[in-house]
Formats: structure tokens, C-alpha cells, sequence
């Protein structure tokens, strides 16, 4: 019995991933920012909302390189120094950033990741049965371009303006704004699927319906599910950041890293690493995400197998 | 007389393309029984596969029964529901396709896919159905089976594929098995095992065979009794010796003159005039009329009826019926 077990695709699929540089690279920063997140507390002495008036708005670690010391010196500005152990510097309120980055790390990522699954569980649900049964096709397939048609932050703000500002409300609006592409892209690829003849062939075997379903043509989506669900994930970041940036996403003092970039702008000429910190931060985990995507399509696609 | 496992009694059935009913199989009849092979010969479209698909309920959406009747060991099916229909599928009739290639879901290991019907239909645990799949494989030869167990569909050639698949229908000993051209994608040696396979798994199993096929060649081989069809109806039927050495529709005639004789001076293949009619187009009287060499006033007018010329050897033409009157 253990026979059949030892070539699982999931391992080979994970074996193949690991030969690729690239995407190992990008496992390995996402992996390395989830830790730092989880463990935050562990990892820096401040805390997202403690407040110091006296070193407000100061530079981050870059700043000792250029810095002018000596108080005497022309061009001299106390403001202008870096305070050892606020590696990133400071806001406006003398918060640290670098604390700051790593708890709304907790909530863009884990919001970011329900979002998707949320979308997905009832996306995939959605795309296949319209794909299955040609009648449900068109009553799920035109919600589903009713939920296209409308602008995506649109859509996301109108759900939020009905539940009301939260951050649990700001999850299921962008949960909701994925679900179509989901549903479409599932839809597509069941519908071709439904055809091969392996589906016929399960079908004069006997299969039920839900096995058809969910164990023959599930199976052959998966490759599709799970790179829209990387792409997903990293327009999920992209969302909630713009929508925090709006002012539709956490509440303050919750920092998340849109709202970081949205309380920046007032700043963006006289410190701009307070825009730029979180912009790369989103920036780097969205392209991740997208990096890590792409392979895994090309790893899962049984017709590039060995 | 061996029991009859499959009765098909005047059977209808219809495709709806753009809003309207064109029938495919009109007033089909024949029957299979036990240990028997009958093999379903002509050109393309002209219903073989309609036929197994109707028997197996896995008609397009488009097509429906519109009348006639199909039993299994007794058992009306047209009047089944959806449900204990699929009950059936793999349990009591099984069919191998055309394409071997894509038959298999690439994604699940042969293993996977061979047990998956055993612990469905017969309840087998998995250990049971493991050790059943590998016997079967065994019995289909193929070499190694627990390393074949484990195996993607992609890491096999198509000869092995196909016989996979005959080890996947034969391992639940359905009573029927239909094979839909299943040499057709195969080169000639790996036919030949195939054929011989079949053969003696059906005796084995005591199964009776369906099989279609448009390669005389094959019938030769395999069949114990042929069905002729032309654009939906049974124009002869007969045993292999007699189709061969007495056919009598000038359909038949024609299809034996198009085969050719690698013995004969001449390497002369004689094909049928004309071309196959569109299910759409509306033929009166004889549907071969417009290409047969013989065709009269009466054919082109009136459906001929069945005629028996000899016992089991029935035949479908006014010319015929006429020379034996």
C-alpha cells in the first residue's frame, strides 16, 4: 500500500519548485517576512502604537552614513539624526516604523490570505457547478459579470460602506471581489476538462456526479486554482493596502501598510523612506507572490512533466 | 442458444441541432449474447457510436431515445432512472474507447484509476482492490504491475494504455463490454495482442463483446456475427462467414470490394461512389439509394424491410427480396 503513496504529485511538485532559483528565493522572503511577523514581539522592544514626541519624524540606519555629527558643523539639524534602534526611523508621531511594518505585516498577510481562500472556497464551488450543469450556467455566470462590471474598489467600498469599517468587513469585500475571477478562470478550465475523454471514460465506469466533480475534474483545475490564487493573493495585498490607504481598511492605531503610506503623504518631501518603506515592503511580498505563482503553473502543468 | 446479454429493439434516437430533431439511429435491432463477439461495422457517422452511447446512457446532451427498446440480461434500461442507470455503467456493462491517449485522467496514477471502479461497484477494500488491479494487469500481460501501479498516464506508450483500460472494464466482469474502434489508434502488432486479449478475457469472463470497428481486417479476426450500418440503419446482419463469403446488400458488396487484396494481381480497390449523407440532409426510400449501383424506382421511394435469406442472416433491400421472390 505504502507503494502507491511514495510518488505523491504534491511532494514531486514541491521537489521540482525547490530546483528553481528564483522561486526559491521568493519562498524564502515570503517565508522569512511571515516569521518575522508572527513573531514581531520577539523581534523589536517597541511597540505599533507607543508614542515619542521628542524623536518624531526621524530618519531610519541610512542616515548615519551622511549624517553631519558634529553640532557645530554648518547644515547641522538634530532632527536630521538617526536614533540607534529605530533601524527604520520614525513617523510623525515618534512611533518606530519598523514595529509599525511588522504588526500591520499580521494584518495585511492575514487578511490577504483569508480574502483569497474565502474567494476561492466559494469561487471554485461556483465555477465548477456552472461548468457541470449547463443550467446553472447562466444564473451563476451572470452574477458573476454583475460582480465583474462593477469597479473592483467600487464594489469593495459599497460592501464596507453597507457592514460598516472593519477590519473582518474589509475581508469579506475583497474576499467577494475575488470570487468572479475565480469563477471564471475555474469555469473555463472545467468546461475543457468536462470534455477529455478520461471524463467520459470515468463516466461509463459508473462515477457519480459529485465524484466526477470533485475528484476527476477538481483535480485537473488544481493547476489553475492555485496560480489564480497566488495572483489572487497579491492583488488581495494590493486591495487591502488601497483600501486602507482610503481609509476603508483598519482602524487607527492599527498600522497596516497601506494606512502607513496613506498617513506618509503629508510627509512624502521632508522624510520619504515614510512612503517608501511600506510601498516596498507591499511591493516586494505582491511580486513574491506573483514570481512564486508563475512557476508553480509551470511545475503543475502535466503536460510539461519531465 | 447462449443467453442474450444485450436486446436492442427498434431503437430511435435523435440529435437537436439548431431547434430541430434529426434522427441518427432509426429503427435499430440487434442483439449480443454471451461469450459472443458482434462486431458494429461502417463508414463514419453513420450511428456505431451513437449506438454504444446509447446503450451506455452517455449520450451528448443534445441527443435523446426517442423510441425503441435496449435490455441488458433482461433488464429494460430505457426506462431507468438517471440514477440506476449509473448504477450499471461499470458494474454490468463497461466500455473501452477509441483514443487510449486520453482516455486516463493524467493527473491520477494507474493504480489510482484501476481501483477506483473495484471499490465503487464491488466494495473492495483497498487492499483487496490493489491486489485484483494487479492481477488483472498481470492477466492483460503486462510486465511489472506493482511498478505500473504506481505510474502516471503520461510515462505509458498507447499499446499499454489501451490495455490498462481493458484491465480497468474487465476487472468488475462486466456481462457487457463495448469496445468503441479500440485498435484504431494502435499499430498493427499491438492490434493483433489487443485483439487476442479480448478474445480471451471474454471468455474468461464470459462477457459478450460489442465491438466497433470500420477495418475489416479486424472483424476477420474477431467477430462472431457482423451488423452493417449505413446513416443510421441496419442494412445486414449476419455470422462472419457468412457476411464474408454471401453478402447480399450491395452496401456490404461494396464494402468488401473496398478492401484491399494483397494476393490479387492488380492492386485494385474498388470504393463506393458518391459520399456518406449528412445526418441534416432527408433521404427517401433506401438511404443507400443515391450511391447504389442498383438502386431502382421502388428504392428510392419505399424503406425496404427486413428479410431473413438464411437463418441468423437478415437483410435489408428491395433487390433482394425481389430476386428471392
Amino acid at each position: 500500500m505504502s507503494d502507491i503513496r511514495r510518488t505523491n504529485p504534491f511532494r514531486t511538485a514541491v521537489n521540482k519548485l525547490l530546483k528553481n532559483k528564483l522561486a526559491v528565493v521568493c519562498l524564502v522572503i515570503l517565508v522569512v517576512e511571515i516569521l518575522m511577523v508572527i513573531f514581531a514581539p520577539l523581534i523589536t522592544p517597541y511597540d505599533f502604537s507607543e508614542q515619542d514626541p521628542s524623536i518624531r519624524l526621524r530618519p531610519g540606519f541610512w542616515a548615519q552614513w551622511t549624517e553631519i555629527t558634529d553640532p557645530e558643523a554648518p547644515g547641522y539639524n538634530k532632527k536630521n539624526q538617526y536614533v540607534p534602534g529605530h533601524y527604520l526611523g520614525t513617523d510623525a508621531f515618534g512611533r518606530d516604523v519598523f514595529a509599525r511594518i511588522l504588526y500591520g505585516g499580521r494584518i495585511s498577510l492575514t487578511v490577504g490570505v483569508i480574502s483569497t481562500l474565502m474567494g476561492l472556497l466559494v469561487g471554485v464551488t461556483c465555477g465548477l457547478l456552472a461548468a457541470y450543469f449547463p443550467k446553472l450556467d447562466n444564473p451563476i455566470m451572470r452574477v458573476m459579470d454583475l460582480l465583474f462590471a462593477f469597479p473592483s474598489i467600487l464594489l469593495a467600498m459599497l460592501i464596507i460602506a453597507m457592514l460598516g469599517i472593519n477590519i473582518i468587513n474589509t475581508t469579506i469585500a475583497i474576499a467577494i471581489w475575488s470570487i468572479p475571477s475565480f469563477a471564471r478562470m475555474v469555469r473555463g478550465k472545467a468546461l475543457q476538462v468536462k470534455e477529455e475523454d478520461y471524463i467520459m471514460a470515468t463516466r461509463s465506469l459508473g462515477a457519480r456526479d459529485s465524484r466526477i466533480l470533485f475528484q476527476h475534474i477538481l483535480k485537473n483545475c488544481m493547476p489553475t486554482i492555485i496560480v489564480i490564487a497566488t495572483m489572487r493573493m497579491a492583488s488581495s495585498l494590493i486591495s487591502i493596502s488601497t483600501l486602507s490607504y482610503l481609509g476603508m481598511g483598519v482602524v487607527p492605531p492599527q498600522p497596516e501598510w497601506g494606512d502607513m503610506i496613506s498617513a506618509a503623504k503629508e510627509q512624502m518631501w521632508n522624510r520619504p523612506s515614510l512612503t517608501f518603506v511600506p510601498g516596498v515592503v507591499v511591493m516586494v511580498t505582491v511580486i513574491c507572490f506573483n514570481i512564486l505563482g508563475d512557476k508553480l503553473r509551470d511545475i503543475l502543468d502535466p503536460s510539461l512533466k519531465d | 442458444m447462449a443467453k442474450a446479454v444485450l436486446e436492442v429493439r427498434n431503437l430511435v434516437a435523435t440529435f437537436r441541432i439548431d431547434k430541430k430533431e434529426y434522427p441518427v439511429l432509426r429503427d435499430i435491432s440487434f442483439t449480443v449474447h454471451e461469450n459472443e463477439t458482434v462486431c458494429m461495422v461502417g463508414e463514419s457517422g453513420c450511428g456505431k457510436s451513437v449506438t454504444t452511447l446509447t446503450i451506455m446512457d452517455l449520450l451528448p446532451s443534445n441527443g435523446r431515445v426517442v423510441s425503441g427498446s435496449i435490455k441488458l440480461n433482461g433488464q429494460e434500461l430505457t426506462t431507468l432512472t438517471r440514477k440506476e442507470r449509473n448504477a450499471l455503467r461499470g458494474k454490468r456493462m463497461g466500455m473501452i474507447f477509441q483514443e487510449p491517449m486520453t482516455a486516463l485522467n493524467p493527473l491520477l496514477t494507474i493504480g489510482r484509476q484501476l481501483t477506483e471502479g473495484l471499490r465503487l461497484h464491488q466494495g473492495m477494500t483497498k487492499k483487496q482492490a490493489y491486489d485484483t488491479a494487479v492481477e488483472y494487469l498481470e492477466k492483460v500481460g503486462i510486465a511489472n504491475p506493482q511498478d505500473r501501479m504506481k505510474q502516471y498516464p503520461f510515462q505509458l506508450s498507447g499499446g499499454l494504455r489501451q490495455r490498462i483500460m481493458i484491465a480497468m472494464v474487465m476487472a468488475v466482469q462486466p456481462s457487457l463490454l463495448i469496445a468503441d474502434e479500440p485498435t484504431t489508434a494502435l499499430d498493427v502488432t499491438i492490434q493483433k495482442q489487443v485483439l487476442v486479449l479480448l478474445n480471451k478475457l471474454k471468455k474468461d469472463v464470459s462477457t459478450g463483446v460489442l465491438f466497433i470497428t470500420h477495418d475489416l481486417g479486424v472483424v476477420a479476426e474477431i467477430a462472431d456475427r457482423v451488423v452493417i450500418l449505413y446513416a443510421g440503419c441496419k442494412v445486414e446482419e449476419g455470422a462472419i462467414g457468412e457476411i464474408f463469403s454471401n453478402p447480399q446488400h450491395p452496401y456490404t458488396i461494396g464494402l468488401m470490394k473496398a478492401v484491399p487484396d494483397v494476393e490479387a494481381e492488380e492492386f485494385d480497390i474498388q470504393p463506393i461512389p458518391g459520399v456518406f449523407p449528412n445526418i441534416t440532409e432527408e433521404i427517401g426510400g433506401c438511404r443507400f439509394h443515391p450511391r447504389c449501383p442498383y438502386a431502382t424506382d421502388r428504392c428510392r421511394s419505399e424503406l425496404p424491410q427486413e428479410i431473413e435469406i438464411s437463418p441468423g442472416h437478415t437483410v435489408s433491400c428491395h433487390l433482394v427480396k425481389e430476386a428471392q421472390e
